[in-house]
């Protein structure tokens, strides 16, 4: 009379549609506020801020990006040199732009310094840079709110 | 008879979606690993010529304004000095944006006097870079209620480095 009640063998499926389009909008924002370009900005330096820092557009033609760190330690790409080993760095990167046919009066020394470094080590590099023939400087800051 | 059914009617197709989802938290992962925050920055241009031989004197060129920074032993700023003017209010970079104000009178653009003006800043070389910077926002202009920057000297320069 009362038998096993019967077992359906109906697999449960889940739709994952609205799953798989909230990952994909994830991955699609994240690719896009990735900016491996700001590799040059090393976290170790604090920088001063300022109320009248916009970024700058365009964004200048051959940058030499110098990182001065709270200790005067100058960080140029990768390489992490005292100030006086900054001289052979430059002249590395002046035989860079010659060999684009460029002068170093073309190129942009951009200065990174931390808020704590000393103000007569950024002077001291940019004599260094001056000597190398480099004439255009930028003081870099940090963006402050008003 | 029986009856023929044909291959695929009625039937619902599935896909395996597990590697496509495995490869799309993967690449989340990534991303969200190597996402970095940072703030926007500015730039302000410094005038460092090579030689003072460089090129004529410009006859319109105004005297530059000496900015002399004094710093203790810890690279602290404790004196201020616009020409012969000691600024020793509790804010000297307010006085010294309102003194600087005072002699462009906001005289701004292609030739006015804060185009033609220059400053020479004169700064003890342990002083701590970050009041070079609040020394050259305050020199180079404000932000107006408008949220406009009024630009006011844009001719910014180093004295020689003094040996300290």
């Amino acid at each position: 009379m009362f038998g096993k009640p019967k077992r359906t063998s109906s697999a449960v499926t889940f739709d994952m549609t609205p799953m798989i389009d909230c990952t994909f909008q994830l991955v699609i924002f994240f690719m896009l506020t990735l900016n491996f370009a700001n590799d040059e900005q090393n976290e170790m330096i604090r920088l001063p801020s300022s109320e009248l820092a916009k970024p700058t557009e365009p964004p200048w033609e051959f940058p030499i990006t110098l990182q001065v760190t709270g200790k005067n330690m100058v960080i140029v790409g990768s390489e992490q040199v005292p100030i006086s080993g900054l001289r052979s760095v430059l002249q590395r990167e002046r035989s860079a732009l010659e060999r684009f046919n460029r002068t170093p009066s073309h190129a942009t020394v951009i200065i990174r310094a931390d808020r704590y470094a000393k103000t007569g080590a950024v002077q001291e590099i940019i004599e260094i840079a001056q000597s190398l023939k480099f004439e255009r400087f930028v003081l870099r800051a940090k963006e402050k709110e008003v | 008879m029986p009856r023929i059914k044909s291959k695929g009617e009625g039937e619902r197709v599935d896909f395996d979606m597990t590697p496509m989802i495995d490869c799309c938290f993967q690449l989340i992962i990534f991303f969200m690993l190597s996402l970095k925050i940072f703030a926007s920055e500015g730039d302000f241009s410094i005038k460092m010529p090579v030689s003072k031989s460089e090129g004529p004197v410009d006859p319109t060129q105004l005297p530059p304004i000496k900015l002399r920074m004094k710093a203790d032993g810890t690279g602290r700023l404790v004196a201020i000095t616009m020409g012969t003017k000691q600024l020793s209010s509790s804010d000297p970079f307010a006085e010294l944006r309102r003194e600087v104000r005072s002699i462009i009178k906001d005289d701004i653009g292609p030739g006015s006097s804060g185009s033609k003006q220059e400053i020479e800043l004169d700064c003890d070389a342990n002083l701590q870079y970050q009041y070079v910077m609040r020394a050259i926002t305050a020199v180079s202009g404000y932000v107006g209620p408008d949220r406009q920057v009024v630009k006011l000297i844009e001719r910014i320069k180093f004295s020689p480095r003094r040996q300290g």
